[in-house]
């Protein structure tokens, strides 16, 4: 029961950070409003781009790199989620569990590894 | 106390009290966010030989960073008309929470603590990951073209750099069989981690610099090339809650990285009279040191180079590490 308490505690806290994280932001935004000049004018409101009129808009299509790194950081984000229980469980798990862990990262090395001499790691 | 109120029974009362607790640790991170300001800019200073800030509260200027959020809070803010409006408010917002929520599983002491998460390293990591959202959304919602290539290079820095410093600890958790952040603590009682990951650390620190976007990793606000990079249409107050954002997380990288790698509020031998929270404080400093050292130091990265660093070298030497702690685990305990 105190253990059941304790897990509850401890996310009415994790709750109470994020109610805070939100509420400060809001609370001095709302009070600058008070404080602040507020005088727009067009030339205010454009979008900066080093002096000159801005344009069209910046919501193009982009370059397809970053949806790459994306999709490796994916992976090994998920192999980090499998490396986690594993590691806390080790000491119970024993020797066979790091072969097993080893096969599994060696999988995983061989993606890079593909990645790699397919130069998707390479910028530009 | 907080022991007390962690295990008993939930309250409106003892929630009224978390909050309070909270709300007290928040100003005791914006009092250190004003003061590691002055203290960059001052060590930078002297670092270059300069003077760094001297007019405004003394020759020490003790006051400088106080008097430019004052001025912050009396600026206009400006909302570009072309800007997608809702995403651009709610960006900082975004980007902060997270930042300050990170905070709550971070143990100060052994009595100087808000909460006693059994996740506390995951909690950490997982929360830490949603700013690069928030970052992307208000480089995103400027329609600003640096902006946007701010935004994008951050978002690729903060993902390519979450992978070896997500892994680095996980020879950490192997030696500890926790992932509670005060059993880590208690585990380094005789030997901090430095010394028996001394790999992990260094993965750590270098992937810790490029998580926080600071010199030598600050691409997404390459002044030279991009202006300020993801908050160039950001003014006022709410530009503020960026700038905000990257030293709370300074704060609990800092925090992190002592409590991980230094043994947390673990006393050097021979010292043990002086308080655990004093020497949390010390190694937390030298940490923060470290890092105002490194961007005082070290130049600016290409963004090839950048990439290739975390895939190719910090990525590979973060699994051997893994490896290599797990051998020695099965030998030595």
């Amino acid at each position: 029961m105190e253990l059941y308490h304790l897990y509850q505690n401890n996310y009415l806290v994790v709750l109470m950070f994020l109610l805070l994280g939100i509420l400060l932001p809001a609370v001095a935004l709302t009070a600058g409003k008070f404080l602040r000049p507020s005088k727009p004018n067009k030339e205010k409101q454009t979008t900066y781009e080093s002096g000159i009129e801005p344009f069209h808009q910046s919501w193009v299509q982009y370059n397809v790199r970053y949806y790459i790194f994306a999709l490796l950081f994916v992976i090994f984000d998920v192999e980090t989620v499998f490396l986690y229980p594993w590691a806390v469980a080790y000491e119970k798990l024993g020797i066979f569990a790091l072969i097993e862990m080893t096969i599994f990262i060696v999988m995983l090395l061989i993606g890079l590894i593909y990645a790699w001499k397919k130069k998707v790691l390479k910028w530009m | 106390m907080i022991e007390e109120l962690l295990y008993s029974a939930p309250s409106y009362l003892s929630t009224l009290i978390f909050f309070a607790l909270g709300a007290g640790l928040l100003m005791m991170v914006l009092g250190f966010v004003t003061y590691a300001i002055l203290a960059e800019r001052k060590v930078i200073g002297f670092m270059q030989l300069r003077v760094g800030p001297n007019r405004v509260g003394g020759p020490l200027g003790l006051l400088q960073t106080v008097a430019d959020v004052l001025k912050l809070l009396l600026k206009e803010d400006t909302i570009p008309k072309a800007a997608d409006r809702p995403l651009f408010i709610l960006a900082p917002v975004i980007a902060f929470a997270p930042a300050f929520m990170v905070l709550a599983a971070i143990p100060f002491s052994e009595s100087l603590r808000f909460s006693d998460l059994g996740i506390g390293l995951l909690y950490y990591i997982a929360i830490s990951g949603i700013s690069t959202v928030g970052i992307l959304m208000g480089g995103w919602a400027s329609n600003n073209k640096y902006a946007l290539l701010g935004g994008m290079r951050s978002a690729a820095q903060m993902i390519s750099y979450e992978v070896p410093l997500v892994m680095s600890v996980i020879g950490i958790i192997l030696l500890t069989g926790s992932l509670n952040l005060v059993e880590i603590v208690e585990a380094q009682q005789n030997l901090a981690y430095l010394f028996v990951q001394p790999l992990a650390f260094f993965i750590f620190l270098i992937a810790s610099v490029a998580e926080l976007n600071r010199t030598p990793f600050d691409l997404p606000e390459a002044e030279s090339e991009l202006v300020a990079g993801y908050h160039v249409e950001y003014s006022g107050f709410r530009w503020a809650f960026f700038m905000l954002t990257e030293y709370v997380y300074l704060f609990a990288m800092a925090s992190i990285t002592t409590i991980l790698f230094l043994g947390g509020w673990n006393p050097v031998p021979f010292l043990e009279f002086i308080p655990g929270v004093i020497w949390f404080a010390i190694k937390f400093s030298i940490i923060v040191f470290i890092m105002i050292w490194l961007r005082a130091t070290l130049p600016r990265l290409r963004a090839d180079q950048l990439m290739s660093f975390g895939w190719k070298v910090l990525l590979p030497l973060a699994l051997l590490n893994i490896f290599i702690s797990a051998v020695i685990k099965e030998i030595w305990f």
